[in-house]
């Protein structure tokens, strides 16, 4: 009957892949990248990579890492994945203090604000709840399991980030919707009050994000496979602008590059002052930034900025004390894909602030590599290689699949009516003749 | 099949063209239009008495627009709404069914109805959807006052219990979209099912139970066991039901 795999999200081959994540250090005292099972950091205040040392759980990530994050204090890090494991690392000696285990793979992670408690979300939509230890040294107690606060009922959960003030856990799916629910005092009991639904967009959403202007206002924003993105009013669930970047690529990139499935939004990125959000879009190669009108509540076009033709970034990043936005892209799981190739691509724009736009440089900009800040020694701790060459072919590899990916991940497949009435053939359980 | 014209003409649709099994897999996702927010359903297509297609699809002109106050959720033939539409007819209520055929046997009886007897059953409605997917997508926050769950599948497998309409995860959406001290209402005849649903509204922040005296001063608790097709069944086979009606109540937060 219905035990048949349906638990199983319907996707294709081309879903295994998982796309190359960067994450900065609020303080901007490092960055880490995360390529299949491999997690990179680097300190930058240092100037040298760091060795993660991981000997809780006995094992580093050994399957694709799918969510990473810095805690606001950034004091923490996370990451978790496709190994069913959360990992919980500080920041400051990059040992993992915490290995979560997860029932089913995981989607998204997300640390509190205040550090003491980590969220994951696995590919079932529900929410789990981890409490944590301040103090590193203590053994993890055994009871300290995770506990079920929320779910979004048989979908996959995209996203997930508090907002800034700790009262809400917004929480994006692939069924559109985004739901803001308030996050209690003491969440063990589970987050059961929603506070808002943000619906409006027409397709998976991929990625959302808060951004203020002020302590007390923020806002939340939000891209997604209908290749728009929103600013929303998340305490009451109001849309407030949406803007079309299919109209703009449009017009940008003339007809033959505008196919729907491909404009997806892969990621966004707000700066540290609110007014600028950075967008990553599935097949374009650059980055759009959009000005964010906190005031009028508008989102509007800003500038593009083109990079070289083969690099489409796959995640951005952005720390609160830096202008500097990292993009890498880069993606594992590939069909004959040696584990030798798990090769990222780093690249940084600088200026990523409104008022740079104005004055007499060129405002936001694409760093060359020999000005990335400790220029080699990062380039090649985040990207495993320095040899261009070598990097193109596999990174040409990866903007194919790049190209078709996101869509199959995320949207449900639909079979035709007579494909369906042809899988229907092969049940075994039929007792009434309709 | 149509009905014709005003007058004696609307014949009630036979139950025995629209025959579905009783189960559908609501993890599938159907192939029926979901309206992307509550501001998207279009209500003129549902009580067209009380707004006019001309003039826009959901009332929002009017003063203070007509909202939908009760939904049951999984209505099978309808026996339940057209029980309740002469009991509140200035309240707005609509039918949530997952199976096409049924939903377009209940689609006629209404049709049929409203021929047969002008001037009512203008304020029921049915709709094919997934509620466990979309209510949402429906109703606002607050928006409804009660919410029916009547028989719904027991799904007995272990394994199968995350498929049950009632669990934790939805009551926080059912919550969501119930005002303050809007009712819920639970019935079923399998006992398990009955504990499993009363246990969940207990151990749920955002419900509280109704007291026995409060419930047989309601004139729509006995609606639950006598106006279904299902319930008629049970009635027949001379089996127990087990009933489950919680208030939705705030959560004073610190």
């Amino acid at each position: 009957m219905e035990d048949t795999a349906v638990e199983e999200p319907e996707v294709s081959g081309a879903a295994e892949f998982a796309p190359a994540l960067v994450a900065a250090h609020p303080h901007g005292n490092s960055v880490a990248v995360a390529i299949g099972p491999e997690l990179r950091a680097f300190d930058l205040r240092a100037g040298l990579p760091v060795s993660l040392s991981d000997e809780c759980g006995g094992r580093s990530h050994s399957d694709a890492i799918r969510a990473i994050c810095f805690s606001v204090s950034g004091a923490l890090f996370a990451s978790a994945g496709d190994d069913k494991l959360v990992k919980v690392w500080k920041t400051d000696s990059w040992r993992c203090i915490r290995t979560i285990t997860s029932e089913k793979r995981v989607s998204a992670v997300a640390i509190s604000i205040n550090d003491l408690y980590v969220t994951f979300a696995d590919k079932f939509g529900v929410v789990w709840l981890v409490t944590l230890w301040e103090d590193s040294a203590e053994q993890v107690s055994v009871d300290n399991k995770p506990v079920s606060i929320l779910g979004h009922y048989c979908s996959i959960i995209t996203s997930m980030k508090f907002s800034p003030d700790g009262r809400f856990i917004a929480t994006a799916d692939r069924d559109f919707k985004i739901r803001v629910t308030l996050f209690p005092k003491n969440p063990l009991k589970g987050a059961h009050e929603i506070q808002s639904f943000c619906l409006g967009h027409t397709d998976f959403v991929s990625c959302i994000t808060f951004t203020s202007i002020s302590e007390n206002q923020s806002f939340l924003i939000s891209g997604g496979g209908d290749s728009t993105v929103r600013l929303w009013d998340y305490v009451n669930g109001c849309l407030l602008d949406t803007f079309q970047v299919r109209d703009k690529m449009g017009e940008l990139l003339g007809p033959n590059e505008t196919d729907d499935s491909s404009l997806a939004i892969a990621d966004i990125c707000p700066s540290n002052d609110g007014s600028l959000v950075a967008v990553a879009i599935q097949s374009f190669s650059g980055v759009m930034l959009l000005a964010c009108d906190l005031v009028g509540k508008k989102l509007s076009f800003l500038k593009v900025i083109t990079m070289e033709k083969s690099y489409i970034p796959t995640s951005l990043a952005s720390s609160l004390s830096s202008e500097l936005l990292w993009t890498v892209m880069g993606a594992s799981n590939m069909p004959n894909q040696a584990s030798s190739h798990l090769l990222t691509r780093v690249r940084i724009i600088t200026s990523f602030q409104k008022d740079r736009l104005s004055s007499d440089d060129a405002g936001p900009a694409t760093l060359e590599d020999s000005d990335v800040p400790h220029d080699e020694k990062l380039l090649l701790a985040l990207q495993g290689s320095l040899d261009v060459t070598k990097q193109e072919e596999v990174l040409a590899s990866v903007l194919a699949a790049l190209k078709v990916s996101m869509h199959k991940m995320l949207v449900k497949k639909h079979y035709s009516e007579e494909r369906r009435e042809q899988r229907k053939r092969g049940r075994n359980d039929k007792k009434i003749k309709n | 099949m149509t009905t014709n014209g005003a007058g004696g003409g609307a014949k009630l649709p036979r139950k025995r063209f629209y025959r579905a099994r009783a189960h559908s897999n609501p993890l599938s996702d159907s192939h029926f239009p979901v309206p992307i927010s509550p501001e998207e359903v279009d209500l003129s297509q549902h009580y067209p008495r009380y707004f006019p297609a001309d003039k826009g699809g959901d009332g929002e002109e009017a003063a203070a627009p007509r909202r939908i106050r009760f939904a049951d959720v999984g209505c099978g033939f309808g026996g339940l709404l057209v029980g309740l539409s002469p009991l509140f007819p200035d309240t707005l209520m609509i039918g949530m069914e997952l199976r096409d055929k049924v939903t377009e046997y209940v689609k006629e009886r209404i049709l049929a109805l409203r021929a047969a007897n002008p001037g009512q059953y203008d304020n029921i409605s049915v709709v094919r959807t997934n509620s466990m997917k979309y209510i949402p997508n429906y109703f606002r926050k607050a928006q409804l006052t009660k919410m029916f769950f009547l028989f719904p599948d027991p799904h007995f497998k272990e394994k199968n219990h995350r498929r049950r309409v009632i669990s934790m995860q939805l009551l926080d959406e059912y919550a969501y979209v119930m005002e303050v001290g809007g009712i819920i209402y639970t019935i079923t005849d399998v006992e398990e099912l009955g504990e499993w649903m009363r246990s969940c509204l207990e151990k749920h922040p955002l419900f509280e139970t109704v007291p026995e005296e409060e419930i047989k001063a309601d004139p729509v608790f006995k609606l639950l066991s006598t106006a279904t097709e299902e319930s008629q069944k049970v009635a027949r086979n001379g089996g127990q039901t087990f009933h489950a009606i919680f208030r939705r109540i705030s959560l004073q937060e610190e």
